[in-house]
């Protein structure tokens, strides 16, 4: 299971441990993780609009939480629920850039499945940390 | 659970650590609690109390009310006092749902005339006021008009006519926090809220038909001067905030904030929650003032979900909302941090209450009441779950040791994952309908997360505010119908 919701941790909210073999793999599925949290079955949503980003920052972890960020965002501001469809992080002198095609489709209450919202990203315990098998990810989100 | 050794109790409801629980603590933390409360408390509340008290600026205490329970930075419940000159304004004292709050109106309507329309308005009422993820489109507001309403909050919607002269009044600063600047606040946090006007949301935001029952009044004189004279008396009761827009305030400053703290006026926290800047510094009045915004937005959102509950009244009992006496009872802040007037040691200083999760409880008297409610102090409002009832309290004289501070609400103690585990959403909402509480929600999961049992006994949390001295019981309220995200 490449990510997994943590009981004890967030009584009010919602936390996730999210995994990966490499960088890439372990922000897809912590992307796929804020997303079930408020949407039950992912395969429900068709990956019919694209969107592109570009993010900067200083640090890999900083760089997740933006991303996070951004995935909130855009549910709100565009109404769009958002899977990764590429992805790749690169680290330059500056820090690290990640530049994410992001594949998916308006909220629609009568074919998704919705659970809770998510408001925010917050840095409450949040971590990434290297491991033996990659990535590891630790996220609280604020409902 | 084992409590921390250095825990003193002073008296039966106040609990105290010294400053010397913990490295950098300025000032005693100090819970509010009783016996059952205190046990049931976790660790993290303990801790993060301590963290609080290690603010600068700090004066008092660092106080937690009896609902706390962990937050982010600050507990749920948390309240501190700042100096604020030398004092700090910090976003997690403050919460991601900048002034998420209370708002309960009255009806002269009774149980017995409302059951037979009840499924008809909850319907309606679902229909107009949407909820639940990502929920939009209630009002179409341009740009322009979105940074009037962040900056004049409830006067706006009285201009478009979305709101009473009377209706400012009845809520907590007339309905806007003066100072508001729309300039210090990122266009993604337009973005996001300015779709949101006129939603609930989701989480534990809800809008809930209530009913005064006799046997639920604690105090008839209060109950009659808050407007509460009928048996059975129907009121609306809702909870929401500033949705996305006062969420990405919180996140635009948290970053800044903490890039700027150490190297440029070296603070240190304990928890990166708890980044702060100096009151009187840029960062920190550029985020007092985009706070403002928030607190502002989340004002007008009440106003104008109101606007609508008083629509489907109207159109249900084709009756002007005035003629059904739907006259607003009173609008309480939760997460705000805000100027004060406060005595400590004998004397009275301004200072800067933050208050994350917590109740403005002010006294009898308190010049800053409308006149309707000088004589019987604030009107509290604290929401409890869809199943267990709410209650309304009135502020009392004691409430000005918290700095005119109670409770907010029962405080989880179940997590959402242990709720969706042990409750189904659609075996609850029928058995809620079978014991008289109809329910519309878009996520029977999201239901399920709010059953009851997972929130803490909200009859022992108003009962203690009352024995602390800082809010009376006034009635219990139980709910008949609801709206969830």
């Amino acid at each position: 299971m490449p990510y997994r919701f943590l009981e004890k941790v967030a009584t009010a909210d919602v936390a996730f441990e999210a995994w990966g073999s490499t960088i890439e793999e372990m922000f897809v599925e912590a992307a796929e993780a804020t997303l079930n949290v408020m949407v039950a079955d992912l395969s429900a949503i068709s990956r019919r609009e694209k969107i592109t980003l570009v993010l900067e920052n200083d640090s890999i972890e900083m760089l997740l939480f933006d991303f996070l960020g951004e995935l909130v965002y855009l549910k709100d501001a565009q109404r769009l629920l958002l899977l990764v469809e590429n992805i790749s992080v690169k680290k330059d002198v500056g820090g690290y850039e990640l530049a994410v095609t992001l594949a998916g489709e308006k909220i629609n209450p009568k074919r998704h499945p919705l659970n809770v919202d998510v408001k925010g990203v917050t840095l409450h315990l949040f971590e990434v940390a290297k491991t033996a098998s990659g990535w590891q990810a630790t996220v609280v989100l604020d409902i | 659970m084992t409590l921390p050794k250095e825990l003193t109790r002073i008296s039966a409801t106040t609990w105290e650590l010294p400053v010397s629980y913990k490295k950098g603590m300025l000032v005693p933390a100090r819970i509010i609690a009783s016996e059952k409360l205190i046990n049931a408390m976790e660790q993290t509340v303990f801790d993060q109390a301590a963290n609080v008290a290690c603010l600068p600026g700090i004066t008092g205490y660092s106080y937690c009310m009896p609902d706390g329970h962990w937050g982010y930075g600050f507990p749920i419940g948390g309240v501190a006092a700042m100096d604020p000159e030398n004092g700090v304004i910090s976003p997690g004292g403050i919460g991601f749902d900048i002034n998420c709050g209370m708002r309960l109106v009255l009806t002269n309507l009774t149980e017995q005339e409302i059951r037979p329309h009840l499924h008809q308005l909850v319907n309606r009422l679902f229909a107009r006021i949407p909820t639940g993820v990502g929920c939009h489109g209630a009002y179409k507001i341009k740009e322009s008009e979105f940074g009037m309403i962040a900056e004049q909050g409830s006067r706006w919607c009285r201009k478009a006519g979305y709101a009473s002269s009377e209706d400012l009044e009845l809520t907590e600063e007339g309905g806007c926090f003066q100072g508001a600047d729309i300039d210090k606040v990122s266009h993604k946090a337009i973005e996001r809220g300015i779709h949101q006007l006129g939603t609930l949301g989701s989480g534990n935001h809800y809008c809930e038909i209530q009913v005064a029952r006799p046997e639920n009044i604690m105090d008839e004189k209060i109950a009659r001067s808050f407007g509460l004279s009928i048996p059975n008396q129907v009121v609306i009761m809702f909870h929401c905030g500033s949705r996305g827009f006062g969420h990405q305030i919180a996140t635009d400053f948290l970053q800044r904030f903490l890039k700027a703290m150490g190297p440029k006026y070296g603070l240190a926290v304990y928890d990166r929650e708890l980044a702060c800047a100096p009151f009187r510094s840029t960062e920190g009045q550029d985020y007092y003032a985009a706070m403002k915004c928030a607190v502002n937005m989340a004002f007008a959102n009440r106003q104008l979900i109101l606007h609508r509950i008083r629509e489907v009244f109207s159109e249900t009992f084709h009756r002007d909302p005035f003629d059904l006496g739907m006259r607003m009872l009173y609008d309480v802040a939760h997460n705000t941090a805000k100027l004060e007037r406060h005595r400590v040691a004998g004397t009275t200083r301004e200072l800067l209450v933050h208050r994350k999760g917590a109740t403005r409880s002010l006294g009898p008297g308190s010049p800053e009441l409308p006149d309707c409610y000088r004589l019987t102090g604030q009107p509290v409002i604290i929401g409890g779950s869809m199943e267990t009832g709410s209650y309304l309290l009135a502020g009392m004289p004691g409430s000005e040791a918290t700095f005119a501070t109670t409770a907010h609400g029962s405080g989880r103690t179940m997590s959402r994952h242990q709720a969706k585990k042990l409750f189904r959403g659609d075996k609850l909402q029928k058995e809620l309908e079978q014991r008289g509480i109809y329910i519309m929600t878009d996520s029977l999961g999201g239901l399920a997360e709010e059953a009851g049992a997972a929130y803490k006994d909200i009859d022992e949390v108003a009962a203690v505010t009352e024995q602390a001295g800082l809010s009376r019981r006034v009635v219990k309220l139980t709910p008949i119908g609801n709206i969830k995200g």
